[in-house]
């Protein structure tokens, strides 16, 4: 073989290699756009684990986006659905609980036409709504309860969520607590506001009197004693912008898996 | 089904013109290059990537089982439930009643990120090395046992040799042996989609849209013990598969699967291996060595 032919060999190898790189980088950058554009990529897309949780965000989105969490039957409930640790309530709490809750408020703002505020009654004002899911901790372990709510989106479309919305941000009374969802999850049929549990109030353990239930998320986006709800089409401003007090200690914003 | 000589193969490994030293100087037309080396560069890469992604999934998933070392069968489980079965280990969580009196650091967060993220990784390269496979031939010519390999007496004579602690001989350097082949498809084709298949059952969202992915396994928790099971499998894979390369020849075997060429080393060959006897795979190759050696 021919020194010549080599070299032509290469230099062809070479071309294909640069337009096949060309390709690969601008369809990188074209995907990363409609990405973008769909709501595909996730607060924490930065970082070294940005490129996993982004791949898990956009593919569990698209497939995922009308899906209903499993749905059990009465008889499968837990008898002993596990309460896992809560922080030592703090004085307010204290206060609230010795009222029996009566002035527990859950104040919903930001981009929503008319902010408001509801009291637990006025929640339970709304038709109420029952689901039998399971609720899954990152750590492995699970139970299936009965959880009684109203649907947020119900509680969304009183306040009437502007068109540009993006993300449902949710406080907790426990200092430092807070989480965010997608508007697709926050609309989703299964996201309740929780009141109820197994027939019953909800237990203080449990997250009582107010609870997000999320059953296609693991436990810790399921936070516990919900005062608060912003609506918002950016995380930049809340926090460090990660989208959550978990993500901002390590752990994934999105929590499908 | 057709299969492709596998001495056509072999016999161009012994070409002059491929010896490590002529293959460097002269840039030869690619095509004859890639059928002289012993693994194919797409193979070597798939290899390494997979084998790094491997274990970062085992130390990550290690990290994980440790704020839970407790297992359940059927859909739920937890602290107040009985087990199928526990880990006698600390663990990350003070709530797990492990009869430690200590609790281990939280270890979950980055954990969870880096196996999901080798998780994503090793699929996309097991797909290519899947793909790959089926439009080059490899698994046809370099995996699948041929039918005179898959007698009783071919078999009994492969494990015999193993049962015996023979070293592998210069035909063993160039080609699978039965049991090779055997669990390498078992590992390819069983474990690695059984293992995606039980760590995606886990997964609420996924199990919305797909619930029969994990009603198939008898619930959530069924998915997560076989996980365990299953990555226990890799591990011992894993084991014999390192072990089986210190035992045929480290270096040899290393530098196929980084460098691409098999030893040429002609000490090894006087232990000739008589596991593949039986068969006339490779018989061109291992007679002319046969003939050199004694």
């Amino acid at each position: 073989m021919s020194d010549l032919s080599s070299r032509k060999l290469s230099r062809r190898k070479l071309i294909t290699t640069g337009i096949a790189a060309a390709a690969g980088v601008s369809g990188l950058g074209v995907a990363a756009r409609l990405a973008e554009k769909y709501g595909l990529i996730p607060p924490d897309h930065g970082g070294i684990w940005g490129l996993g949780e982004t791949l898990t965000y956009a593919s569990q989105r698209l497939l995922t986006r009308h899906s209903l969490a499993r749905e059990f039957s009465r008889s499968q409930i837990s008898k002993s659905p596990f309460p896992n640790e809560i922080e030592p309530p703090t004085d307010e709490f204290k206060r609230l609980q010795a009222g029996g809750f009566a002035d527990w408020r859950l104040s919903v703002n930001g981009m929503v036409a008319r902010p408001a505020s509801f009291s637990i009654d006025e929640l339970k004002s709304y038709p109420s709504h029952t689901q039998i899911t399971m609720l899954q901790c990152e750590e492995g372990w699970s139970y299936i309860a009965e959880w009684i709510g109203v649907p947020l989106s119900q509680i969304l479309q009183a306040v009437e969520v502007l068109p540009q919305a993006r993300y449902v941000v949710y406080f907790s009374i426990e200092p430092d607590t807070w989480e965010s969802i997608d508007m697709a999850d926050a609309l989703h049929p299964q996201t309740f506001l929780t009141y109820g549990m197994n027939g019953d109030e909800l237990p203080v353990g449990h997250g009582g009197p107010l609870r997000l239930r999320l059953p296609r998320q693991v436990g810790y986006k399921n936070v516990k004693f919900i005062t608060g709800l912003t609506v918002t089409d950016s995380m930049k401003g809340f926090g460090k912008g990660l989208g959550g007090a978990n993500a901002e200690g390590g752990y994934a914003w999105y929590a499908g898996i | 089904m057709s299969f492709v000589p596998a001495a056509c193969y072999h016999s161009r490994v012994g070409d002059s013109a491929y010896l490590p030293s002529a293959a460097s100087a002269v840039p030869t037309a690619v095509p004859s290059t890639t059928a002289a080396l012993r693994h194919s560069a797409l193979v070597r890469a798939t290899h390494w990537i997979t084998a790094l992604c491997f274990l970062a999934l085992l130390v990550s998933g290690t990290n994980i089982v440790i704020s839970h070392p407790r297992f359940y069968w059927g859909e739920t489980g937890n602290d107040l439930t009985p087990t199928l079965f526990k880990l006698h280990i600390p663990a990350s969580r003070n709530l797990v009643p492990t009869g430690y009196g200590y609790v281990l650091p939280d270890q979950n967060g980055w954990s969870r990120y880096l196996h999901f993220q080798s998780a994503w990784i090793v699929v996309f390269t097991g797909l290519l090395y899947i793909i790959s496979g089926f439009v080059t031939g490899h698994f046809r010519r370099n995996l699948l046992p041929d039918k005179a390999e898959l007698s009783w007496r071919s078999f009994s004579a492969t494990v015999a040799s193993h049962l015996r602690f023979q070293r592998p001989g210069e035909a063993d350097a160039q080609s699978y042996n039965l049991l090779q082949r055997l669990s390498y498809l078992f590992v390819i084709f069983i474990l690695f989609p059984f293992v995606i298949w039980t760590g995606l059952a886990m997964s609420p969202a996924f199990v919305s849209a797909f619930p029969a992915t994990v009603n198939v396994l008898g619930g959530q928790q069924s998915a997560r013990t076989l996980h365990f099971f299953v990555s226990l499998a890799l591990v011992l894979f894993l084991l014999v598969h390192v072990g089986m390369v210190g035992f045929a020849g480290f270096r040899s075997r290393m530098r196929a699967m980084i460098t691409g060429r098999a030893s040429t080393n002609r000490s090894s060959t006087n232990r000739s291996s008589t596991n593949r006897s039986s068969t006339n795979r490779s018989s061109t190759n291992r007679s002319s060595t046969d003939m050199e050696s004694t």
